[in-house]
């Protein structure tokens, strides 16, 4: 399946932040046609239709006028778009749709137009977490972080050197939200929301929208802009429920992707040249890191120290300022995509990896539930 | 008993046991008949071996902090006052369940993972008694 079909159209939404004037579903729609004029292609083109976080997977075919003779809602978190594209180039490859559009389009902040998403008070999730006050995501990742720190020593300077990394990269983009200079002091010195998470170990919560076209790699070349080969994908879940993650210090679902994504690509961590990987929080790049193979068990938190993942240091990552300091709708995965799609065109200005050939974007789902990984690259191998 | 503002758990056939369980001030949950597995949450089929023979069994109600969160900015409407702390306890039969740890100071400093631990049940409604957990 490696290079088998490409990326070849990578849009946001015409703007992003605290937008209360904009439904959810205009931010889709903003994304698909930014992301379907990059690909050089009409809406007719399109005979397939992927999203997430909607009440029926149909629900932005239908707000975009497209019939598609392929649905997909696929739904398992931030990662889903990640995922979609593995679906696409799946049903690309058995002949059932030549031109995928996958969207995202998130009121995460002014919640205006959004699918309803409330759970029942016979919900497992009300039964059995609920009652004891979790208090939304933030509490969630820390009981995982707090078990990574128990097992292996990792501190909270290490996970401040993310979020420090992270808006680095964030002052090299225009577009991202938070750009002010930002130190490791800073980090620790911010409110504790859920020990030993800090707010600015936390992601930002905005409005948002992604949209990327996925083709076969014969017809990519068709259109205007380089193709981004899809080389490996790999998918996973492994609960719902933090409290039912089964090893809270180890992401067992990123594993189970990354596996896949790297052998079907027929490439190492070692040949990726720059990394995108989904930062809710602090703890999710260092947990996947070590997931992927890009470390061992453990040695996330002295991976990124020493600003490693920063502009210069030798490991790229969330070259776009990451959900972190850039944007964070609440299923950030779609940016993974549109950034990695950005700097293996050379599209990127200031932030641009030199010669970035490989690029890999990584997704969370839901309480480290679920993962999605691509790998992409500038030439069919 | 005064009106309790947090959310209440609505039982569904296959948790209603462990609920009734709680109301008595019992720790109870399911066995797989077939492949011995506990089982938490309730469900119809064992998630190990897919069994559909489990039986109610009390539990001892100890078990080990296996890790935890002292949430400082707290749920909506939750009445513990903030800060308060969210565990993961590993009972001694096995499952993990997500719970609050109480009967010693929410900071994190002074807890340790790996500390045991046992339940207490806190009546919150006529209906429900909520299993939270102390160090035993």
């Amino acid at each position: 399946m490696s290079g088998r079909v490409a990326i070849v159209g990578a849009a946001e939404a015409d703007e992003h932040g605290k937008l209360p004037h904009k439904s959810a579903f205009q931010l889709h729609a903003e994304a698909a046609r930014n992301a379907l004029a990059d690909a050089g292609l009409r809406k007719d083109a399109v005979d397939a239709v992927f999203s997430a976080g909607l009440w029926m997977g149909s629900e932005t075919a239908e707000y975009l006028g497209i019939r598609p003779r392929y649905v997909d809602g696929t739904q398992i978190g931030g990662c889903s778009f990640i995922a979609h594209v593995e679906h696409a180039m799946a049903a690309i490859a058995a002949g059932l749709c030549e031109v995928a559009l996958i969207t995202h389009g998130e009121s995460g902040a002014s919640r205006i137009g959004m699918p309803g998403t409330r759970f029942g008070p016979d919900s497992w999730r009300l039964q059995f977490e609920q009652p004891f006050g979790l208090a939304g995501p933030p509490t969630g990742y820390a009981l995982a972080a707090a078990r990574h720190m128990h097992e292996f020593g990792t501190t909270s300077e290490q996970l401040a050197e993310v979020a420090v990394a992270t808006r680095k990269w964030a002052q090299l983009n225009p577009r991202a939200l938070m750009r002010d200079p930002l130190t490791v002091a800073d980090v620790l010195a911010s409110r504790m929301i859920s020990w030993p998470l800090h707010l600015l170990d936390c992601c930002l919560v905005t409005d948002a929208g992604g949209a990327v076209v996925v083709t076969s790699a014969e017809r990519a070349r068709d259109c205007p802009q380089r193709p981004v080969y899809v080389l490996g994908t790999g998918e996973a879940s492994t609960h719902v429920m933090v409290s039912q993650m089964p090893d809270f210090a180890r992401w067992d679902a990123a594993r189970m992707a990354g596996e896949r994504a790297f052998a079907m690509a027929g490439v190492t961590p070692a040949d990726v040249d720059v990394a995108q990987v989904y930062d809710a929080f602090t703890i999710v790049p260092i947990m996947a890191l070590e997931a992927l193979g890009f470390c061992r068990e453990g040695e996330g938190g002295a991976f990124v120290a020493g600003q490693r993942t920063a502009p210069g240091g030798d490991f790229p990552m969330n070259t776009n300022g990451g959900g972190l300091s850039y944007t964070h709708s609440g299923m950030y995965g779609m940016f993974t995509l549109v950034e990695a799609v950005r700097q293996l065109r050379g599209e990127c200005g200031l932030r641009q990896v030199a010669g970035a050939r490989i690029a890999l974007c990584h997704g969370l789902g839901g309480m480290f539930s679920a993962a999605a990984t691509l790998i992409a690259g500038t030439e069919v191998p | 008993m005064p009106e309790y503002s947090g959310p209440l758990p609505l039982p569904t056939p296959e948790t209603r046991p462990f609920w009734e369980a709680a109301r008595r001030h019992e720790l109870s949950l399911q066995r797989c008949r077939t492949c011995g597995a506990h089982v938490f949450y309730p469900r119809a089929v064992c998630p190990r071996c897919l069994g559909a023979d489990l039986e109610w069994r009390r539990v001892s109600g100890r078990g080990r902090l296996h890790t935890f969160t002292v949430v400082y900015r707290g749920a909506r409407n939750f009445p513990l006052p903030a800060p308060y702390v969210i565990a993961i306890v590993e009972l001694d039969e096995g499952p993990r369940m997500m719970t609050n740890l109480v009967g010693i100071a929410p900071d994190p400093a002074k807890i340790t993972i790996g500390i045991p631990v046992e339940v207490v049940f806190e009546d919150v409604s006529p209906e429900v008694a909520l299993p939270r957990f102390r160090p035993a």
